[in-house]
């Protein structure tokens, strides 16, 4: 079965919106009060910029010519004026923006950009202790600063520091220094077998690290781009 | 107070049923009131190895699930009065184990055993997780090689880590058993000796478990190893495994070459 829904009429309908908007308030002579303006302009160019504006004429008295003639003046130093006040609408051009009644003065708010408060950095904490073994599978991640790890890395565990890393036990799975580009990282540990060493993306698996540095106290450090493995005795 | 004991490694056929069956029921031999609960739910065999698999009615499955009613799950052991099994299920597979229903189970026998004994499937995912997830103690079963060293590792650090004990900041007592070793191959340097072995994962050892038949021949009867011939090098090492569970000090044994007989010696040499 077929239903046919009756599209829905569109009804016309009103809605109310206000907005704030800066009211401008000439006064006589015009040309020194158009001065005024470049001179604030000149200071800061694009303060007008999305900003229309209403003019406010109760103040001077101009022909309906002078007022076409006012308001292509701020036009061309790029304000659109949104509409008239404070003049009476007979035998306005009706090119011209509309005469606006009824407007209720406000406070306008300055919306300066913030200064923002430059907070001292907390200082960096120099480094992350481990008083455990580091077990296969576990991924330790420590971009801040050094690793020190009281214990074995497992085979199959890895450790990443942003500085230095520090094992007091047998390195046995993967130890990357110096992550974040810091080249004068360096990997310490008390019995070397490790599957992989890293030092600021510079790195070494197990098949190239020296048989007779094996299991013996070492340390790994960049030369340039050539990650060395020394004995540290 | 009852101890929840997990017995887990991580690789699988390193000997986790056998030593969950052989200490079980070496402890239930010294008078504690002891269940056996197997983990391996789709792949169960804790049933076969305790000799139980033509009583089972209802499962931990069904238990978990309010099916059946813990009492008619649990079987008692024909041989030992105090010691009990609380069978998985065979048709049903690990996502069918919920953490609330593993929680309720545990907390129930707490309250009827001096030790619950969970034997944890291989692997790290759901099953074994489970399996270790509300325990006190862990007995992490290596064989004497690098691959199953290196998961031992790894289980040791998921204990530290995904227990509810680890949870809440305490630690959870570990203990390593050292299964199938062979001294003569170990003295050769075809296997990681015991030195290495406890350097490597840093947690007591709990015994050496040497390579045998006996083993065999035990599983084969439906018979843990300590209740099948208490008298085998085997069996003797999980007493004294159990013996160092109930916190005495036992000295550790490694298992050396058995003096082989005159008439061995004579009919040693048959060829193969």
């Amino acid at each position: 079965m077929d239903a046919k829904v009756e599209p829905q009429r569109q009804v016309m309908r009103l809605r109310g919106r206000s907005y704030v908007a800066f009211v401008f308030s000439p006064f006589m002579p015009i040309m020194n009060w158009l001065e005024e303006i470049d001179a604030t302009l000149a200071q800061s160019p694009g303060f007008f910029a999305g900003r229309p504006i209403v003019l406010d004429l109760a103040a001077v008295e101009l022909s309906s010519h002078g007022v076409a003639h006012l308001v292509s003046n701020l036009e061309t130093r790029g304000i659109r004026v949104l509409g008239l006040e404070g003049i009476e609408p007979d035998g306005l051009d009706p090119k011209l923006p509309p005469v606006l009644s009824g407007g209720r003065g406000c406070v306008v708010e300055q919306v300066e950009p913030k200064k923002v408060e430059v907070l001292p950095p907390p200082p960096p904490a120099p480094s992350l202790l481990l008083r455990s073994p580091v077990r296969s599978g576990q991924r330790i991640v420590y971009t801040e600063g050094d690793v020190t790890v009281l214990g074995s890395v497992g085979s199959g565990a890895e450790i990443v520091a942003g500085g230095s890393i520090h094992v007091y036990g047998t390195l046995r799975g993967r130890a990357m220094a110096g992550i974040n580009g810091n080249s004068d990282a360096r990997i310490y540990c008390q019995k070397i077998e490790a599957e992989l060493l890293a030092i600021d993306g510079y790195y070494q698996t197990a098949e190239d690290i020296g048989e007779t540095l094996r299991r013996q106290p070492a340390q790994a450090w960049l030369d340039g781009d050539v990650l060395r493995i020394t004995p540290l005795n | 107070m009852a101890k929840v004991l997990v017995v887990t490694s991580g690789k699988g056929g390193v000997g986790k049923t056998t030593s969950t069956a052989a200490l079980g029921a070496a402890l239930a031999q010294r008078g504690e009131k002891v269940v056996v609960v197997d983990f391996d739910v789709g792949l169960r065999n804790l049933d076969l190895i305790m000799g139980a698999e033509r009583r089972v009615v209802f499962d931990l499955i069904n238990v978990a699930q309010g099916v059946a009613k813990l009492s008619q799950a649990l079987i008692r052991d024909k041989r030992l009065e105090s010691l009990w099994l609380l069978p998985a299920s065979q048709t049903r597979d690990k996502d069918a184990l919920t953490d609330e229903g593993v929680r309720d189970i545990i907390a129930d026998l707490r309250t009827k055993f001096d030790w619950i004994i969970c034997d944890s499937p291989a692997g790290i995912e759901r099953g074994a997780t489970l399996a270790m997830r509300y325990a006190d103690e862990a007995v992490v079963v290596t064989n004497p090689e690098v691959s199953s060293v290196r998961d031992a590792d790894r289980i040791i650090g998921m204990l530290d880590s995904k227990t509810v004990k680890a949870e809440q900041g305490e630690q959870i007592k570990k203990h390593v058993l050292i299964t199938r070793y062979d001294t003569s191959r170990a003295a050769r340097g075809e296997m990681l000796n015991i030195d290495d072995i406890l350097e490597i994962l840093a947690v007591p050892l709990l015994g050496i478990i040497p390579e045998s038949q006996d083993v065999l021949k035990a599983s084969n009867v439906g018979s843990p190893v300590t209740l099948n011939n208490a008298a085998s090098q085997p069996a003797r090492a999980y007493i004294d495994a159990a013996r160092r569970l109930s916190g005495e000090t036992v000295d550790m044994v490694v298992p050396t070459e058995q003096r082989r007989g005159f008439m061995d010696r004579l009919l040693g040499r048959r060829a193969a």
